[in-house]
């Protein structure tokens, strides 16, 4: 037995998982996971900042956890619940951590946002945002270019219920 | 960024993967993919089939061994963070986990991915350095144990063969000795500019046995050999903590020069010990 030469050829038929939807695909190996969402399922709400998993501006929820989608492959990704920024809300009723991003004006040029919402969401789902110190260790992994951290951890801590 | 293409290949168990690996020269293990893909994407690392073990649950544990603890090598670094068994006997282990990168890369890395792939500036390899844990090396003809000590050979270069994959760690307990994982980064979420591992036997409040290891201070992780032997022959932490960087090799890169990495060596050493003799 050996493994066949495909190359380029390569295509992996995934089924994914995202916001609820079940999306079949065939994907080459190496698609990355945001790409998957912005490029074939036009999820674009998920940006692309460094490209190398420093900024975590593409930042999604891979079976509820925080997870660069730069650094993952699509094909990775076959049997999680994928969750981006368009499958907080429900039935358009914002996300409390959206909702709190809004009322404390926890964004200025807003690219940073998505992965900070998710980030944040996944921090105080995993029971991480005790504190105010907590909070900002929990989004080391996100970049705000606009430097700023105030508001978004005054968010942040607001959606946890720790202020 | 997209890596060149691959072949993909999901291996349904530990030996499949290891079947899988010795189809092709240059087949590589994918786990978190947290070190290999960002290599690919940026042509560090150009395997043409990646033999993906990021499903097998089976590699995915820690359990109570009697004189150590058994980590898969597939348990990631933010289940050994959280681990209750791993706190109260490796609290080290627990801890350098949590410091690991940021939460996102915790979520995907695991313990043997960054073991396997020898990055002298990764913090765990000095941590079971310090520990003189072993590591258990599977491959067609069955297991062998490697101590830490022969693991890192070399820059991104390890003991393992190459049709051979790292199954399971085994750390020592140590629940009674003085511990500290002190690094200093650059920015947040940044390799160790340097770190140091301290792990402490006390004597009536002051150091007696200490096991020193060294994050990004050669092209492995290093025992502080020196300093062990001046603080096992008596000396003080202060004087011990001047001997840090005898016998190190560490480079001169965008985050500091190999002088500014010794000075660092010295004074995180100082404070580690003093951390380890106090905790």
């Amino acid at each position: 037995m050996s493994i066949a030469r495909k190359g380029k050829d390569l295509l992996r038929r995934v089924a994914l998982t995202v916001n609820g939807t079940r999306h079949e695909l065939e994907l080459e190996p190496r698609e990355l996971l945001v790409y998957v969402l912005r490029e074939r399922l036009g999820l674009t709400g998920t940006t692309v900042g460094c490209d190398t998993s420093a900024c975590g501006a593409c930042t999604v929820l891979v079976g509820g956890e925080s997870v660069k989608s730069c650094t993952m492959l699509g094909v990775q990704a076959e049997g999680f619940e994928i969750t981006t920024i368009e499958g907080l809300a429900t039935n358009g009723d914002l996300h409390p951590v959206q909702q709190a991003f809004h009322e404390h004006h926890a964004l200025q040029c807003g690219f940073c946002t998505p992965g900070m919402v998710l980030a944040a969401v996944s921090l105080i789902e995993s029971g991480g945002a005790t504190d105010e110190e907590a909070i900002r260790e929990g989004l080391e992994g996100n970049l705000c270019r606009c430097t700023g951290y105030h508001n978004i951890v005054e968010a942040v801590a607001a959606a946890a219920g720790v202020i | 960024m997209i890596p060149a293409p691959f072949d993909y290949e999901v291996a349904e168990s530990a030996e499949h993967a290891i079947a899988l690996l010795g189809e092709r020269e240059d087949a590589k293990l994918l786990a978190g993919g947290h070190s290999l893909l960002p290599a690919m994407k940026l042509r560090l690392a150009r395997p043409s089939v990646l033999v993906d073990i990021g499903r097998l649950a089976e590699l995915s544990y820690v359990r109570d061994e009697g004189e150590y603890v058994a980590i898969g090598a597939l348990t990631r670094h933010r289940d050994v963070h959280h681990d209750p068994l791993l706190q109260e006997h490796c609290p080290v282990v627990s801890f350098a986990a949590g410091t690991i990168g940021d939460p996102q890369v915790r979520h995907r890395g695991t313990i043997g991915g960054t073991l396997a792939y020898g990055d002298p500036a990764s913090d765990l390899p000095a941590v079971m350095l310090a520990l003189d844990a072993e590591l258990v090396v599977r491959g067609q003809g069955g297991e062998r144990m490697v101590p830490a000590s022969e693991f890192f050979t070399g820059v991104f270069q390890t003991a393992i063969a190459s049709a051979e994959m790292l199954v399971e760690v085994r750390v020592p307990k140590r629940a009674a000795a003085g511990w500290s994982y002190t690094k200093m980064t650059r920015r947040a979420q940044d390799w160790a500019t340097v770190a140091v591992a301290a792990i402490v036997e006390r004597t009536n409040g002051a150091v007696g046995k200490a096991s020193i290891g060294l994050t990004n201070m050669g092209a492995t992780p290093l025992r502080a050999s020196a300093a062990e032997d001046a603080l096992a022959g008596g000396a003080t932490i202060a004087e011990a903590a001047a001997l840090i960087p005898d016998g190190t090799d560490p480079s001169t890169d965008y985050a500091a020069s190999a002088d500014f990495r010794r000075h660092l060596a010295k004074v995180l050493g100082r404070r580690a010990l003093e951390e380890a003799v106090a905790r």
